[in-house]
């Protein structure tokens, strides 16, 4: 698939927003007043740019409002609405940390899971396409979920904790791209049944439908980058979890070192997202004998 | 609304010859054709005079080859469109209810001013049957020519799909399959018509027809009968007389 740089953006910077306000809404870090501003507008700046990221690959922005209306059956939709539902119902608990004054902890707990269900609406977008072997189980949303989980903790200074999750998320990154790797062969699809000839005989192209390049190969073919991909995966396992989780260890947990740490990590973060993109092989792709 | 309807009885879809296609892509242009001045905005072009020329279109012709077990490869072309599935995923990952499946007959549509161009519907599709129109920034799909299928300004023969319509070779057929009596259906039952991708649960209602089988390859020289001249009247009598001397 086409690794686009808005919904990477969006799909990394909100998990870890989303990860953040669901730390801080179960009162993980008990801060006040100007710390409290900034570490919740850390939260909800994340969050918002991610969503507003994913707007810039539309072909009509302007009617994005409509994308709130089938949440019945689209998980897009239903991201839509958890996202602005943890946004509206945190803003509460943030002021009052702001500001001062006591909320019931209840306020905090739903925020939380309003937090937990757009990760989830999330990565369901993609974990629901058949068409995307490799997306297509366990591992996709949990893979969401320890990312987001693991920026939060890390930004919230929760130092052995995040360095637990660390060790958890570079397990499961792992498992993902071994597993990952067989799900197109598990799946079945072939050239054979996408085109229904496979009974008759070994099937090959012999000469495509169309002599440049179209929207389809474009979006669901990409193999220029896969070239460096076993590179690039040492590297977002390494810079994600690894490093973040030996620094969480062997460093005070400083602001300014957290900081540094949340920034190492967001970068494996992107590096793994690109790759969660550029990997992922689309069944259409069989039909013009690539993968 | 993305959620599906329920199965309908008619199940209106195309039935493809694999055997009969000679690959001239007609039907692609004619599709492009109609579709360019039609229902929803033109499907547009870019670069179209440049060195990587790139478009919109709802019907593509793929060229395979295949290579049996035993015998001759066998060249086979391959016609590519919605195929207009009962359990559509394109329908139900849209976010904004533009991507719809009509439940009086089955007809996969866009409602292009609802469409905020996002692109899942055309993830969603195993078959590659949606592409994003770089211009106007919607999905663009076959409708089936549902603008000419029910109009009755054309003639009646014109009442059906233009690819279908305009194919030489009479290897594109339209029917409602959803009728187990439609020359379709029976076209499917007595060649043996299969579905896509069984494997991606979408229920394609379109189907293709397999070619038919080929026998071993027959070491015939066509010319020798062209080649066995008989001579008649004057000619004749020469050549009898000069294969005596």
């Amino acid at each position: 698939m086409h690794p686009a740089p808005s919904v990477i953006v969006f799909t990394t910077l909100s998990g870890a927003g989303f990860g953040l306000l669901a730390f801080l809404a179960l009162g993980l870090l008990p801060v006040y007043g100007l710390q409290a501003f900034l570490i919740w507008g850390l939260g909800y700046g994340l969050a918002v740019i991610g969503l507003l990221a994913s707007t810039f690959h539309l072909g009509n922005p302007q009617r994005a409002w409509r994308a709130f209306t089938q949440w019945r059956t689209s998980w897009l939709s239903r991201e839509g609405w958890a996202a602005v539902a943890a946004l509206l119902l945190l803003a509460p608990v943030a002021l009052a940390a702001i500001f001062g004054g006591g909320l019931p902890p209840v306020f905090g707990l739903v925020g939380a899971a309003f937090c937990l269900a757009t990760v989830i609406a999330t990565s369901m977008i993609y974990t629901q396409l058949k068409t995307v072997p490799r997306w297509t189980f366990w591992a996709t949303p949990a893979l969401f979920l320890a990312f987001a989980a693991t920026g939060g903790a890390i930004m919230t200074g929760q130092a052995l904790l995040a360095s637990i999750l660390c060790a958890l998320l570079a397990i499961l990154m792992i498992v993902a791209f071994k597993l990952g790797d067989r799900r197109f062969g598990e799946v079945g699809a072939s050239m054979g049944s996408a085109t229904g000839l496979g009974s008759v005989g070994k099937v090959r192209v012999l000469a495509q439908p169309h002599t440049g390049p179209n929207y389809l190969m474009k979006e669901m073919i990409h193999v220029v980058g896969r070239k460096h991909a076993s590179t690039l995966r040492r590297i977002a396992v390494t810079l994600a979890a690894i490093l973040p989780g030996l620094m969480l260890l062997f460093m005070p947990p400083h602001p300014f070192v957290l900081a540094v740490i949340a920034a190492i990590h967001l970068m494996g973060a992107f590096a793994a997202r690109w790759l969660f993109f550029a990997e992922a092989e689309h069944v259409v792709g069989l039909y013009y004998g690539q993968r | 609304m993305t959620a599906l309807p329920p199965p309908s009885a008619k199940k209106l879809g195309l039935v493809i010859d694999l055997d009969t296609c000679v690959g001239c892509h007609a039907c692609v242009t004619a599709c492009k054709g109609w579709n360019d001045q039609g229902y929803g905005v033109p499907l547009s072009d870019q670069n179209a005079y440049g060195s990587e020329p790139s478009g919109t279109f709802l019907n593509r012709v793929h060229s395979y080859e295949v290579q049996p077990d035993q015998g001759t490869a066998q060249v086979i072309n391959f016609p590519r469109s919605c195929l207009h599935c009962e359990n559509a995923p394109c329908v139900t990952v849209c976010p904004t209810g533009a991507s719809y499946k009509r439940a009086e007959d089955g007809i996969v549509l866009v409602n292009e001013d609802a469409c905020i161009g996002c692109g899942l519907c055309a993830w969603a599709c195993p078959y590659g049957a949606r592409e994003l129109d770089q211009a106007a920034g919607v999905m663009k799909k076959c409708t089936l020519c549902v603008d000419r299928i029910y109009n009755e300004n054309l003639p009646e023969e014109d009442r059906q799909p233009a690819c279908v319509r305009t194919c030489p070779a009479g290897a594109r057929h339209f029917g409602d399959l959803g009728d187990p009596d439609s020359d379709v259906s029976k076209l499917v039952a007595d060649r043996g018509g299969y579905e896509l991708m069984p494997e991606m649960d979408t229920k394609p209602v379109n189907r293709y027809l397999p070619p038919r089988p080929k026998g071993p390859e027959q070491e015939v020289d066509i010319l020798a009968p062209l080649l066995d001249v008989k001579t008649t009247g004057f000619a004749g009598w020469l050549d009898r007389i000069l294969e005596k001397i």
